[in-house]
């Protein structure tokens, strides 16, 4: 079997490798690029612990093959901080204590980090529906569910401040 | 204050405990940084694999790995011939990471190789021909026990001993007497006091059923993992996931012929555990591997082996009776638990049957335990083991005779409840619980008084759960800028960094982000039982507390030879050394950041030790309370609000001891609703997968409500009680006694799945 | 002099059928060692459970590694197969 050489972009930096035929985009990850961030609980695309973002969808990366990618953009957990600064729901998921062993957290993260470019204004029901592809067995998913919910009513305070800023920008210009 | 007064726990007013801050650990979990077990590599690392049995149970007449050896790039196959053989206490363990003679299970581990990559790896494990004679099985509790049951040892239970309990055991079940010499009964297990018959002839009512449940998996998301490096000079090294790396050392190099100080484990970040992790399974297998292939070997499992190989907990077969007076009074318990472990003795129903009836101040009490084996993996610790299956079947009793005798549920409990001074219908006269105070709590809890609609019921249990102590050992090194290194040696699995570092604030005065805590690999600290028993928090925080005290008693010694005065002239208080006492002189505080600036001119470096073998933790005893929905035209349940209430002692951080409430409650409504082993008549595991073994998912449950109860363990500086194990419980019970409720039939047969909800719908009906 | 008086030790688990049904003890010792030294020469039948298979429950406190804690006649002493958790 020869292998297959792919051009891809993982969060945000153009990468190269070559991967097998039957090599998983979890296998390439983990083994060819050392990106250790995204877990496997299974294999089988029923725990959701290998949760990436393939062009904007959230996808179980053990159920992607690494060749597959080529020419698409993949999101992983360690593209979700901004250099030092967490990105809002890293920073409930610890004021929340949302995480007991931590292993499902990045595929909980890039989950929910998806559900709120969709919707940021999710019921509970919505949350646990979206989540419910992702398994926790520490925490009982309570904590999870409050600090999803609680980014998402700090995540739209942010986006509300903005949009009014830039209505009143707006009309600072048409004033002028 | 002196540094070894006892403080009072009661009074004692904290500033760190009790808070609920950020875990030290977090942002490595947030952000994918931490290094779980199968995260680490190391140059020329080959891929180890496992060859498993397909077959419950068969004689193994040959293995021939020659084929195997000779593919190119496979550089080590190992079978039982390349590990030592002896008889003593380690011999179940090293049977079961590899089989001899016979494959005792499916998924018994039969050959291992270690190649240049998974593919070759896998490819190598087709090659190697094992010759099997099948031989007959068995994987039911009840029908191993029968006196014609295949033998899963044959000849080894075949003392006078067992025999009695086969004897025993029939009898108990009005079977006719048996001439069989051998039998799977292990060991049989008496508890109780007082003359249960008596006892029964005063009852007004008596409620008497027989329950069963599965054997569930803990479903810890990280499978087993760990990267063996074992050099030509023989010593090694280990990174692995595990509840405990000193418990890891010490089975592998006596496994493998070691000496202990030539094995060094570094346990990695672990995702999760539940006693899952508390043995041994791949570690001594890739150790062999990497010492004869003289390269380093990562051997992680697959979900698959995870549910093929390694432990589930016991399933069970209990009988329970319980007589009461009209007013609700107890006066008889009895019953027979049957709990099988798998292929090797250690079934936890010498713990079911401790706890059975532990909540209770009983005068007449009698319980009986049986122990058995049959082909399935060896059971291995699993969340208060044996004590939810054996709640089980004791509340449902209790939750009818509250339906019988019109009482309400948590009234009936209170009438009975065990108190400090209640002799335990285990032998023990019980300390200080807070049994009473979580019925309290949780009669006057919001969910208590909820209406209720149609198909809707309400199920209470309360549980208990001993708690342990053990080996532990703590290092705290003062930094040259005043900050703290804690080096624990318990895996931290829930958040116990944090509550580590919260009590070393506490005891100094200092903020909790100036200590950081790390877990020692076993040559960095003394030796540390593993993660369990609900020990850490108790165990690990009394050893830091202490460390600690250690460590201010030398700031203090340093404060003193600075000032020129005696060391019991000073006293150590909110994070800073003071003169005190009549003659002691006036000098102005040493803070600890001033007394650690100048630590090394003043005569060395500073640090505390601790380590003791920990006695003393205080049990936990917790009450659920729940309400479900049944669908009747489904049999499917909803759970609609969930109460747990539990005695903490002293929450040292209370969000992760919430945490642990909740998520012993979830596993506990898995076990209960939904998850099971179904093995096949081939004696083959047919569900070994998270998609046909469910455990419960976000959308399955609403929000866990829960209430910390505190009554201090006079056995811990500030009244600690573990929390872990207790939370697992009570939620068999309490949902059984809701779905009961609901559909006006007892549960009596785990998962209560939507078939066999439906199915006693239509006996209901019929 | 007055006669020495001696620790009562209970049997709980599988201590009981191994000891042939007997669940209470007459015994000297100071301390766990000791008793339990004491017991396995009174019932030889229960020597093989007595290194690390059993704890022993003092006046209500679980101990499973303390051989040297001291015991009085006045305590509560059962004998329990030794305990783990998860």
């Amino acid at each position: 079997m020869s292998n297959i050489h792919v051009t891809t972009t993982i969060n945000g930096d153009e990468t190269e490798y070559v991967c097998r035929p039957d090599e998983s985009l979890l296998d390439v990850l983990r083994d060819r690029l050392g990106m250790s961030g995204t877990k496997e609980g299974c294999g089988t695309g029923d725990c959701g612990a290998c949760s990436v973002t393939l062009d904007g969808r959230l996808v179980c990366s053990c159920l992607v093959m690494g060749a597959e990618v080529d020419g698409h953009k993949v999101e992983t957990i360690e593209g979700m901080a901004d250099g030092e600064d967490l990105h809002p729901l890293q920073q409930k998921f610890l004021e929340h204590a949302a995480l007991q062993c931590g292993i499902c957290t990045p595929g909980f993260l890039v989950a929910a980090q998806s559900l709120l470019e969709r919707n940021l204004d999710p019921t509970e029901t919505e949350v646990r529906y979206w989540l419910a592809g992702n398994l926790c067995r520490c925490t009982g998913y309570d904590k999870i569910v409050r600090a999803v919910l609680d980014t998402a009513k700090d995540m739209r305070k942010v986006a509300k401040k903005s949009s009014a800023k830039k209505t009143a920008k707006k009309g600072a210009r048409h004033a002028a | 204050m002196p540094l070894d007064a006892k403080t009072s726990n009661d009074k004692k007013a904290f500033k760190s405990v009790g808070t609920s801050p950020i875990r030290p650990d977090g942002i490595d979990k947030v952000t994918g940084r931490a290094r779980f077990g199968a995260d680490m590599s190391a140059p020329g690392m080959l891929v180890g694999r496992i060859l498993r049995s397909p077959h419950a149970h068969a004689k193994i007449k040959s293995i021939d790995t020659s084929k195997a050896e000779a593919l190119p790039g496979v550089k080590a196959v190992i079978t039982s011939a390349d590990l030592p053989k002896y008889k003593d206490a380690d011999e179940d363990i090293l049977i079961n990471i590899m089989a001899r003679d016979r494959a005792l299970y499916d998924g018994h581990t039969v050959a291992a190789v270690a190649a240049i990559d998974a593919a070759v790896a896998k490819k190598a494990l087709k090659l190697i021909k094992v010759d099997y004679e099948i031989m007959p099985h068995v994987t039911d509790v009840d029908l191993a026990m029968l006196p014609n049951a295949p033998l899963v040892h044959p000849g080894r239970y075949d003392g006078m001993a067992e025999n009695e309990h086969l004897a025993l055991a029939l009898q108990e079940q009005g079977k006719a007497k048996s001439k069989r010499k051998s039998t799977n009964i292990v060991s049989r297990y008496d508890f109780g006091h007082g003359d249960v018959k008596k006892g029964f002839k005063q009852a007004d009512v008596i409620v008497e059923h027989e329950f069963t449940t599965e054997a569930t998996h803990q479903g810890y998301i990280e499978p087993h993992a760990c990267l063996a490096n074992v050099s030509s000079d023989g010593s090694g090294e280990l990174w692995v996931c595990t509840q405990g790396h000193f418990m890891v050392r010490d089975v592998c190099a006596a496994l493998l012929g070691m000496d202990v100080s030539s094995l060094r484990v570094t346990p990695s970040e672990i995702g999760g555990g539940f006693g899952g992790k508390t043995t041994v399974f791949i570690e001594p297998v890739a150790l062999a591997l990497s010492r004869k292939a003289g390269r380093p070997v990562k051997v992680v499992m697959s979900r698959e082996e995870v549910f093929r190989a390694t432990g589930p907990t016991a399933s069970s077969s209990i009988k329970v009776r319980l007589g009461a007076k009209k007013d609700g009074r107890f006066v008889a318990a009895e019953a027979v638990l049957k709990y099988q472990g798998g292929a090797f003795p250690g079934s936890p129903v010498e713990m079911g049957a401790m706890t059975a009836f532990a909540c209770y101040d009983l005068a007449n009490v009698k319980i009986v335990g049986y122990d058995v084996v049959t082909n399935r993996p060896k059971q291995a610790a699993y969340r208060a083991p044996g004590a939810p299956m054996s709640a089980f079947a004791v509340e449902g009793c209790v939750g009818e005779l509250a339906e019988k005798l019109g009482m309400d549920p948590i009234e009936l409990r209170k009438k009975n409840a065990a108190v400090e001074g209640t002799k335990s219908s285990y032998g023990p006269t019980f300390g200080p619980i807070g049994l009473v105070e979580t019925l309290d709590a949780a009669k006057k809890h919001k969910n208590y008084k909820a209406k209720l609609g149609k198909n809707q019921g309400r199920g209470v249990a309360s549980g208990f759960w001993f708690n342990f102590g053990g080996n532990t050992c703590v290092n705290i090194n003062l930094n040259v800028d005043g900050t703290l290194a804690l080096a624990v040696g318990t895996p931290d699995i829930g958040g116990s960094r944090a509550s580590m570092c919260l009590m070393a604030a506490e005891e100094l005065g200092i903020p909790y982000d100036d200590v950081r805590a790390i877990v020692a690999d076993t040559s960095s600290l003394g030796y540390n039982d593993v993660t369990d028993g609900s020990r850490v928090t108790f165990a690990s925080g009394l050893a830091t507390i202490n460390a600690a005290r250690d460590c201010a008693a030398k700031l203090c010694k340093r404060a003193a030879q600075i000032w020129d005065i005696p060391a019991d002239a000073v006293k150590w208080e909110n994070g800073a050394a003071h003169p005190a006492g009549a003659n002691a002189g006036d000098f102005p505080p040493l803070s600890i950041k001033e007394l650690a600036g100048q630590a090394h001119s003043t005569g060395g470096p500073i640090a505390g030790h601790y380590e003791v073998n920990a006695d003393g933790a205080g049990p936990s005893f917790a009450t659920h309370v729940v309400d479900v929905e049944v669908d009747p035209e489904t049999g499917a349940t909803k759970v609609l609000r969930y109460l747990v209430v539990q005695d903490a002692g002293k929450a040292v951080h209370r969000a992760y001891v919430e945490g642990q409430f909740q998520g012993g409650a979830v596993q506990g409504i898995g076990w209960v609703l939904n998850e099971e082993y179904i093995y096949g008549e081939d004696g083959r595991l047919q569900n070994a997968g998270f998609l046909d073994y469910r455990i419960p998912v976000c959308s399955d449950v609403p929000m866990i409500d829960t209430v910390i109860v505190e009554v201090p363990n006079p056995g811990h500086p500030y009244g600690v009680r573990g929390v872990g194990e207790t939370s697992i419980v009570p939620p068999l019970a309490a949902v059984a006694n809701a779905v009961s409720a609901a559909i006006g039939v007892r549960a009596t047969t785990l998962p209560m799945s939507p078939p066999r909800i439906l199915e006693a719908l239509k006996s209901k009906s019929a | 002099m007055p006669e020495q008086r001696l620790l009562t030790v209970k049997l709980g688990g599988s201590l009981v059928s191994r000891a042939g049904g007997r669940t209470e003890f007459k015994l000297e010792g100071r301390n766990i060692m000791e008793m339990l030294r004491h017991l396995g020469r009174d019932c030889p039948e229960l020597e093989p459970m007595l290194g690390n298979a059993v704890s022993v429950a003092v006046d209500g406190q679980i101990y499973r590694d303390a051989l040297l804690h001291p015991l009085n006649p006045d305590n509560e002493i059962i004998l329990l197969p030794r305990m783990a958790g998860g």
